[in-house]
């Protein structure tokens, strides 16, 4: 996707880019065009109006054609602000990436300069600068060049100490580069769309503040004029002869308007979080556009999934991240749901609450019954009083899920207060309570901690304890004890099963992992592209695995205890799930696939207690039912 | 057996909270004095959890951090990595996040080249023979080349990233967590095509792992870390089997395996000790069930043949 | 926090003693002698002369910097010759004025700016989060000075509104209400450039922390939609929010010269101005170190409320 044509996508963007590209061209075209002369004065014809005879826009105070003056203003006006954009950028990145790369005392050092240079009002160094240099345009340029120059090198390096502590750097020097080479070759490319974007969201930023100095008679010395100083030799006649100063203030104003869209654009072209949409808000709850009809809940699931699909609409392609899941849990069960990243395991998960962002995402089909209510699109308020309250979520990472700038203790008043009208002081010892289900020690003063402050088991226990804060009926762990290490790992599994048993919850456990799998949950299902591969009770399923993906991704990874050995990879990849093969999806990776696997659907099939998607069961199951 | 890599009382200090005037804050040893040979050939693996200074450990030992005290010798010979372009053909590195490793505005092609330019001084034809080369040892398709980073998944930009590591004919390759952040399915994938090219190349490894499972599968010996030293060394069947150590006792008790209940040590305390802050005596102490006295007073050090461990009441 | 506090205000005193070795080299660059350039062409040489020992000229320059800086340390600005008085006591009669024009607008493009930017986050790609886009987009790119002779066109001059210019009227009483009627206009256009900048900085810090793992927990707990915008986002963003409003303070004070300019309020800019081009150097080296001075401190005030905002930061 070529830069333009991103840029032309962006309609403003557009519309600013038509309207510099005619600015612009007439600057450029002015001295060829039949105007008077814009210094020429003739006290006789004074303040005419617009559209009098021989001039277009008028005259001013001394009778000079306003127009001509207009457009030898403007063609003044863009070249100095561009010039003043171009010399803070290079400078301005030039400082940034020394200081950012090497970083150390060179960076304390230019730092230094650099804050002490933003101590000021930028103005007051401008005019130092214009004080000291004398009035005229040249010198306005050099001062809005310098007093700009550190916010370019406080922005750029910013950038670059990020780049600099980027593997690809390390790489680099190890490939035999030598600094000078590694800030050119692999830092540069990577700071320049920077610079360009914050260069164009700063030139009209700095036409304004040259025009400014010459409204102020510090720039552009008469006869000469720019923008700024025919408003600023306009405004003795601006009750009298309004139109001196509209005619050059509108110019500004549509400059400046268009430079600031067209860089508005450039950045979001640039941007690649802008590009992917990942700048879009998730909105409250999982946009649903169901199709088709609404599926009943099968025995006495207290939670219950039927044909759940979730898709994600980015631009024109479509993701079909859950692609018709079923799955239940009754009271006091725990289900665990395994599969590899991109499987759509942890999409399910959050769209049992509407906690799918949207966009992208959309639920297109099926149910989600909670005791018997179906869930898919009930109204928000409907949706929020369960939240926390029936079904309570424990997420992966404890750091980012809490939130940085208030004390867990708050956190898990809050998550109380909620969803029951009770006094602070009740919340709050009900909180410390909660703190010593899931055994943290010194429970009274950790409720004054932030999660910065807490290790990170400790804050998954806190995490444990909001999601048992109303005592839910069921709790979805997605991923809880992925960004803990093992002997954190094996506390936090132990704690979750003791919980389940004490208080007879029913969990969803999401996982990568065998092992947590088969220490904690009664039944397993299998995620792959989408769907549910294989179900059935944790045991059989690992003992017998029914499907070749579940068997061979089992065989794949070592475990501990059986010495130095060859690892039983699967070969390829797991497919994209915007764009599935028809039939089995893993056939393309499956030794045992035939014609037959690769055509029309694969129905999960009910097999006794356990459930598969394949036509070739790596072991014998009961007949289908 | 030549030695490929020796580190003779290699240790790393961090100085944390710089002032202006007067001393600093605090200084974190994240590597505590660690002597360790690697012989030429071997795999050794290298475990720990978060914060226990195997990634400075990785990172001294290619130059791209200053030691603090000890010294490193690859080859036979000190580092030096003064001349970028003779230092990069002794010993490479392959990063843990294969994304970010590979800079995101080249192609691959100029990835490639950059070692072979740098280090070998190639003229086109060279590389582009030997980029040919390299990319079937890997199992990487050509037509690769020409895109960018972001295109592959990735086990891709990990094959990527290890062809670039063997682009500069080190024989001591240094593998920073290779595996963790791919799924397990391609996992083993890259797991094996690492065992066949050492195999084939005859290279040696130092594989740095969080994952108890992975380091032994792809080990012969390994050398378990906690709070920045070395607490045991021995052979990959032996390390976690029949661990002589406590805390290597408890990592391993702790892996989940299937068909083994649930067990956690509760009760104890679980946290790391604080690194401004260290205890006296040995690190583990608080949370070890077979501490004695001495174990508060001294620092153990390693000690037994072939099986070492740093303890005063090894397990049997 | 009284630790904080104070750490803050010694590490100010190096950026004050930078602020002051900035201003007095950048007027060192002034080419040629300013006696001449104070006196005119025609001037006498012994008037130069004894001009310039006035000034302290005929010493070497670091000599000249420190006998400044101890007498400023002292509150002797030196002497205004443009104005005839001490530059302490015209920069102080001043910045009153200016302090009340610039904090106002202050306050007023950060309640406005950051309130649009919630809102046009919360509402992204909405009627709202259009419009607010739109008139920031707008007021972005008006130069303020322009857009104050309008306002004095339309609502002094054809409404007849309000004032056209200056703070006080010449006659009559001096209150609080005579004040704001006299405010209202400078201080709305000074505040609208600032205000665009924080809404629009207000609504992409939004965007981005409602992104964030710990919104969808607060979510995922049922916190009702208005405590998750209001409480748990805001709260998070207001941790960029805020040193953009340190900076807008700079900007403020910065257009505040245009706007006094243009509203012939007697403010500090306007003085500095004047006193540029009259080459009164004195009064423009007083003038530029004491207002970034204010400016410094008013930065620890901003970092102070940081700190009180965000844990995170070590007190």
């Amino acid at each position: 996707m070529s830069f333009l044509s991103l840029l032309a996508r962006n309609r403003l963007a557009l519309v600013g880019l038509i309207v510099m590209g005619f600015v612009v061209l007439l600057a450029l075209v002015t001295p060829l065009l039949p105007l008077a002369d814009p210094d020429v004065t003739n006290t006789g014809n004074r303040f005419l109006k617009p559209f009098s005879e021989g001039t277009l826009l008028g005259t001013d105070h001394l009778g000079r054609d306003l127009l001509s003056r207009l457009l030898w203003g403007t063609r003044l006006s863009l070249a100095v602000g561009f010039a003043a954009a171009v010399i803070a950028a290079v400078l301005g990145a030039a400082v940034g990436i020394v200081a950012g790369y090497y970083g150390g005392r060179v960076d304390n050092l230019i730092m230094r300069g650099v804050d002490m240079l933003m101590a000021f009002p930028y103005i007051l160094l401008a005019l130092a600068i214009v004080a000291a240099l004398g009035p005229g345009l040249l010198n306005a340029l050099i001062a809005v060049a310098a007093v700009n120059i550190p916010f370019f090198a406080r922005n750029i390096r910013g950038i670059t100490v990020g780049i600099a502590h980027k593997e690809f750097v390390d790489a680099a020097k190890l490939a035999g580069m030598r600094d000078a080479r590694i800030i050119v070759s692999e830092v540069l490319p990577n700071v320049i769309p920077v610079i360009v974007i914050a260069m164009s969201t700063t030139v009209g930023w700095m036409i304004l503040e040259t025009a400014g100095l010459s409204f102020l008679g510090l720039g552009s010395q008469p006869p000469q004029a720019d923008l700024g100083s025919m408003l600023g030799e306009a405004r003795s006649a601006l009750i009298t002869n309004p139109h001196t100063s509209v005619v050059p203030g509108v110019m500004i104003l549509i400059i400046v308007m268009a430079i600031n869209l067209l860089g508005d654009g450039v950045r979001d072209a640039l941007d690649p979080r802008l590009r992917s949409g990942a700048l879009t808000r998730p909105m409250a709850a999982t946009t649903v556009r169901r199709k088709g009809p609404v599926p009943v809940p099968e025995g006495e699931n207290v939670l219950d999934l039927r044909g759940l699909e979730t898709q994600f609409h980015v631009k024109d392609r479509i993701y079909r991240a859950v692609g018709g899941v079923s799955w239940g849990v009754k009271p006091g069960e725990c289900l665990g749901i395994i599969g590899e990243s991109g499987s759509g395991k942890s999409v399910t998960a959050l769209s049992v609450m509407g906690l799918v962002a949207s966009p992208p995402g959309v639920i297109t089909g099926g149910a989600v019954h909670y005791k018997g209510e179906d869930l898919v699109g009930a109204p928000y308020e409907r949706l929020r009083s369960l939240r926390g309250r029936e079904v309570a979520y424990i997420f992966q990472d404890p750091l980012a899920t809490l939130h940085p700038l208030y004390k867990v203790g708050d956190q898990l008043v809050e998550a109380i207060r909620v969803h029951h009208h009770v006094s602070d002081k009740e919340a709050r010892a009900k909180a410390l309570g909660l703190l010593k289900d899931v055994r943290i020690p010194n429970a009274e003063s950790r409720l004054e901690n932030y999660p910065h402050e807490m290790s990170g088991g400790m804050r998954q226990r806190v995490g444990i304890a909001m999601a048992l804060a109303n005592d839910p009926e069921v709790i979805i762990a997605d991923e809880p004890t992925t960004a803990l290490d093992v002997t954190v790992q094996a506390q936090i599994l132990s704690l979750l099963d003791t919980l389940r048993r004490e208080k007879g919850l029913a969990i969803v456990f999401i996982t990568h992992d065998f092992g947590v799998v088969a220490q904690l949950c009664d039944r397993v299902a299998v995620m792959y592209a989408g769907r549910i591969v294989e179900e059935g009770p944790t045991q059989m399923v690992l003992d017998a695995p029914a499907h070749p993906y579940t068997r061979r991704l089992i065989a794949c990874v070592p475990e501990l205890g059986e010495g130095k050995r060859e690892l039983h990879a699967i070969p390829g990849l797991p497919p994209a799930v915007n764009d599935l093969p028809p039939g089995c999806a893993f056939a393309p990776r499956c030794d045992k696939a035939t014609e037959a696997c690769r055509q029309g659907e694969i129905a999960l099939e009910a097999h006794g207690p356990r459930k598969l998607r394949c036509l070739f069961p790596e072991t014998e199951l009961e007949a289908a039912q | 057996m030549s030695i490929a890599l020796k580190l003779d009382a290699l240790s790393k200090t961090f100085v944390v909270g710089k002032q202006l005037f007067g001393p600093p804050k605090g200084r974190v040893h994240a590597v505590h004095p660690v002597t360790l040979e690697v012989p030429e050939g071997e795999t050794l693996g290298i475990v720990g959890e978060s914060g226990c200074g195997k990634s400075t450990l990785a990172r001294m030992l290619v130059g791209l951090l200053e030691p603090s005290g000890g010294s490193i010798e690859i080859a036979g010979k000190p580092l030096d990595n003064a001349d970028p372009a003779v230092f990069g053909k002794r010993i490479q590195y392959v990063f843990q996040d294969p994304i970010s490793s590979l800079n995101p505005r080249k192609t691959v092609r100029q990835i490639m080249e950059a070692p072979l330019k740098r280090l070998h001084g190639m003229d086109k034809a060279q590389r582009d023979r030997r980029i040919s080369e390299i990319f079937a040892q890997v199992n990487l398709r050509e037509e690769f080349l020409d895109r960018y980073p972001h295109e592959f998944s990735g086990g891709q930009a990990q094959r990527i990233g290890i062809a670039r590591a063997l682009a500069a004919e080190a024989r001591i390759l240094i593998l920073d967590e290779p595996v963790s952040a791919l799924d397990v399915s391609v996992q083993a994938q890259v797991l094996n095509l690492l065992a066949e090219l050492k195999q084939r190349l005859g290279l040696t490894y130092l594989f740095i792992s969080h994952d108890l499972a992975v380091v032994e599968a792809v080990s012969d010996r390994v050398a378990v870390l906690y709070f920045g030293s070395v607490v045991e060394v021995g052979k990959a069947e032996d390390v976690f089997s029949n661990p002589r150590h406590p805390y290597t006792k408890l990592l391993a008790e702790s892996a989940p395996v299937v068909g083994r209940a649930l067990t956690a040590p509760e009760g104890r305390e679980t946290e790391l000790p604080d690194p401004l802050n260290p205890p006296k005596g040995c690190a583990f102490r608080a949370r070890c069930p077979y501490a004695g006295e001495r174990c508060g007073d001294e620092v153990p050090q390693l000690s037994g043949d072939g099986h070492q461990a740093a303890c005063f009441y090894p397990l049997r | 926090m009284g630790s904080y506090i104070l750490k803050r205000l010694v590490s100010a005193i190096p950026v004050l003693l930078g602020i002051t070795v900035i201003v007095f080299a950048i007027m060192a660059l002034i080419p040629g002698d300013p006696a001449t350039a104070i006196l005119g062409s025609y001037a006498t040489p012994e008037n130069v002369e004894k001009l310039n020992r006035d000034l302290g000229l005929d010493k070497p320059a670091v000599q000249r910097y420190f006998i400044w800086l101890s007498n400023m340390v002292q509150g002797d600005f030196g002497r205004s010759f443009s104005l005839n008085r001490p530059v302490l006591d015209e920069v102080l009669d001043r910045f009153g004025a200016t302090l009340v024009l610039a904090g106002t607008s202050f306050v007023l493009c950060s309640l406005i700016g950051v309130a649009a930017g919630v809102v046009s986050a919360a509402r992204q790609y909405g009627f709202a989060d259009k419009a607010i886009t739109f008139v920031v987009l707008l007021g972005i790119s008006i130069p303020s000075f322009f857009l104050g002779m309008m306002m004095i066109l339309i609502f002094a001059v054809q409404l007849r509104w309000f004032p056209a210019s200056g703070m006080w009227p010449i006659y009559g009483d001096r209150n609080l209400l005579v004040l704001l009627d006299h405010l209202l206009m400078p201080a709305l256009a000074l505040a609208v450039v600032a205000t665009g900048v924080v809404a629009r900085l207000s609504r992409s810090a939004m965007l981005e922390v409602l992104r964030q793992d710990y919104i969808r927990t607060a979510r995922a707990k049922g916190v009702p939609e208005r405590g998750v915008i209001w409480r748990h986002a805001l709260r998070a963003a207001m941790v960029s929010i805020i040193p953009v409003l340190g900076i807008q303070a700079g900007f403020v004070l910065s257009g505040a010269v245009y706007i006094e300019m243009v509203f012939q309020w007697p403010g500090v800019g306007r003085m500095l101005v004047d006193a540029i081009l009259k080459r009164d150097i004195l009064l423009v080296q007083g003038g530029v170190v004491f207002v970034a001075a204010c400016y410094v401190l008013f930065n620890i005030v901003v970092d102070v409320a940081q700190s009180l905002l965000d844990p995170r930061i070590k007190t």
